[in-house]
């Protein structure tokens, strides 16, 4: 990097120059913002969702303002990291260090958050993440942010609707150990029902990947619990309620976010009937913002969106906003973000304001709820419960933080 | 106690689909005195085949056991037919050269289908359709078994008999034996070595990909690197009860099946893996010919 230190310093003068005359820097400056996640592997409508949601909010920036903030045209690069953690780590180095992006969105799986987020930190690039809910997340470091609520409080509105709304006081446990959302969230929900009074009778476990899971069924049905908790993503939700209704078990299954994809249903079929499982949006919420961000995406991709989509929509929207905010106050700054900047101390510089300007979002008004940072970079959202009643997924309780 | 036997039962099932696989591993062995590193992959494409055997007849949509029945044996047919060109293409070129490169080539066939299933189906997983429904059925309280685990029992069942028939009572049979005892011994009793071989690994293929087609019914994620834990497990099996020994695959197969259900369900779930290895160890320790197995001298 130092060897190549003369070039990007006779461009940066030369763009100074530019400014000066009052110019936004050489024609073909662009800027690059980085998209990761898992479009292939188990829990590929992840990476999807996000992808399309980033597409459409990139869409309508097209439509709106030719695609442009502060007269630069934004490029998204996409890149896959087929489920892995390793992986994760692997395609945000590329994003950072050859596509020299100002700012990455993505993972929805805590585990690849947390993996690549070590990363955009070392290098001063923000990372916002749509839909990572574990709390260790934004702990990495002052450039990570989130869009949606933390498991601490996805735990509490679990164990609360489980106690209070379907009124039950002995629960079963089932996480998957190498999962860190699994984990977090387990451990959440436990503290949480314990402390209201009620009792989990057992916790059992599987590995990510894992296909059969009858062996653990078949020791919570001899603990007859009365509901079973099962914070996984929804490839092994769909399975395991298959398996367990299988066993004989007939309670309901209860969820967290991860159970949202458009194939949940499609696995689990009729033994999801009955389930309920936390999430950051109903579509049958009749918000307007949220009722015309559905209509734009079903008209763009022929399906209906998941939360996950429109949390990265908001991602994409929040990081969008924030640029031109830092285009406003202090365009010396903006022009740092340019992609003739990369490798720059004045590129270091920009991405940490961009940072400040993201940091101070309050009020936006997101299609997956208002979304203010609080110092921790996390947002504080409402959480919704979805019930599963006839292979459909139905709007049951809405629970504020 | 209802409990344990559940368990039981989800172990034997479990069982079955090792021993069907671990039958492959055991004939190709007691013939060739090769391990089919590659027997796992063609369990893979087992369930590929019939995965796609049912979009074909809208099994799926329109379940009815003729078509169960006919994705099943389609998806056999395919493998066997595989499991010939494999045999023809991989492993006939290297027969006269050291067992070692028999081995390798083995292994890069294993690699082969793993990748190329990615290539050709896509690294996600697919879901099979439930060609057959799911019912269940009581049997103690506090015990079922679902129609599907009754249906894997009885394949596996019916495989295995018939299997044995074959190798006992038939002149191919009885062909497949000589050659096991002696490659030249047997071709100048005027038996064809190389399509008793070849014969082999159609009827090993032809078993892996049945338990393909079961496992999917009931666990129905399936995708190009599943055959990779499945076939080692099997592997396993097939030397826990003594390799080159039909009876002996089909007893380590549900040694196996039940360990691995046990140590989940009593132990941790995160040995589900480990117990397949320890068993292996052990064994080799104890009773390196395995189960059944006889002892004999032999360099590997």
């Amino acid at each position: 990097m130092m060897s190549r230190g003369r070039i990007p310093a006779i461009l940066t003068l030369v763009t100074l120059l530019g400014l000066t005359a009052g110019c936004g820097g050489a024609k073909n400056d662009e800027l690059v913002i980085g998209e990761y996640g898992s479009l292939t592997g188990n829990d590929a409508t992840f990476g999807g969702s996000t992808r399309d949601g980033v597409e459409l909010a990139m869409a309508e920036l097209q439509e709106s303002d030719q695609g442009m903030i502060g007269g630069a045209k934004v490029r998204v690069v996409s890149e896959d990291d087929r489920g892995l953690p390793e992986e994760a780590v692997t395609v945000v180095k590329k994003l950072v260090n050859q596509d020299r992006v100002i700012a990455v969105i993505g993972e929805v799986a805590s585990s690849r958050s947390l993996a690549a987020a070590p990363v955009c930190q070392e290098n001063g690039v923000p990372m916002i993440t749509p839909s990572s809910t574990n709390p260790k997340v934004t702990q990495v470091g002052d450039h990570i942010f989130r869009m949606c609520f933390i498991d601490p409080f996805q735990g509490t509105v679990m164990a609360r609707f489980a106690y209070e709304n379907l009124n039950l006081r002995k629960v079963a446990v089932l996480k998957d150990v190498r999962n860190e959302y699994s984990v977090g969230l387990a451990e959440f929900f436990t503290e949480a029902f314990l402390k209201m009074g009620g009792q989990v009778v057992v916790e059992q476990a599987f590995s990510a990947g894992d296909q059969d899971f009858r062996a653990q069924l078949t020791s919570i049905k001899a603990k007859k619990p009365e509901a079973i908790f099962l914070p996984s993503y929804y490839t092994e939700a769909g399975l395991i309620a298959r398996q367990a209704r299988e066993l004989g078990i007939t309670v309901p299954l209860l969820g967290g976010d991860g159970w949202e994809s458009e194939q949940l249903i499609e696995i689990g079929g009729k033994a999801l009937n009955g389930a309920y499982y936390s999430n950051h949006f109903a579509v049958d919420n009749p918000d307007p913002a949220l009722q015309s961000f559905l209509q734009r995406y079903k008209a763009k991709f022929g399906k209906e969106p998941d939360a996950i989509g429109g949390l990265a929509y908001d991602a994409a929207r929040v990081l969008f906003t924030a640029m031109g905010k830092l285009h406003e106050q202090d365009p010396q700054a903006f022009s740092g973000l340019l992609s003739s900047k990369a490798g720059t101390p004045e590129r270091r510089e920009a991405t940490r304001k961009l940072r400040d300007v993201i940091a101070t979002t309050t009020g936006f008004p997101g299609v997956t709820g208002t979304i203010t940072l609080d110092e921790n970079r996390n947002a504080s959202k409402a959480a919704v419960v979805l019930a599963i009643k006839d292979e459909k997924k139905v709007f049951s309780a809405v629970v504020n933080p | 106690m209802s409990e344990f036997l559940q368990q039981l039962i989800n172990g034997v099932t479990l069982g079955c689909v090792y021993a069907l696989i671990a039958l492959g591993y055991t004939m190709v062995y007691g013939i060739l005195r090769l391990i089919n590193f590659a027997h796992g992959d063609v369990y893979m494409l087992g369930a590929f085949f019939g995965l796609y055997l049912s979009r074909i007849f809208h099994a799926g949509t329109d379940p009815n056991p003729l078509k169960a029945v006919l994705v099943l044996v389609l998806s056999m047919a395919a493998c066997g037919l595989i499991g010939i060109v494999i045999e023809r293409a991989a492993y006939l070129p290297v027969r006269k050269s050291p067992r070692l490169s028999a081995l390798i080539t083995a292994i890069g066939v294993s690699l082969l289908l793993e990748n190329g299933g990615i290539l050709v189906f896509g690294p996600d997983p697919k879901f099979f359709p439930q060609i057959v429904p799911a019912s269940n059925i009581q049997l103690l309280p506090g015990v079922t078994i679902s129609n599907q685990q009754v249906i894997i029992l009885v394949v596996s069942l019916v495989l295995m008999v018939a299997l044995r028939f074959v190798v006992l009572h038939t002149r191919v049979g009885k062909a497949m034996q000589a050659v096991s005892f002696n490659h030249t011994a047997a071709s100048l009793m005027g038996i064809s070595v190389n399509r008793i071989i070849t014969f082999t690994f159609m009827i090993g293929s032809m078993l892996a990909a049945a338990a393909g087609v079961l496992v999917a019914l009931q666990n129905p994620k399936i995708d190009p690197l599943m055959g990779i834990m499945p076939g080692l497990k099997a592997f396993v099996a097939a030397v826990l009860g003594g390799i080159g020994n039909i009876p002996g695959a089909v007893l380590g197969g549900l040694v196996m099946g039940i360990a691995e259900v046990m140590v989940v369900g009593y132990v941790s779930p995160t040995y589900r893996d480990a117990i397949a290895f320890v068993l292996l160890i052990v064994i080799l320790l104890v009773r390196p010919a395995g189960i059944l197995g006889r002892n004999v001298a032999e360099k590997v």
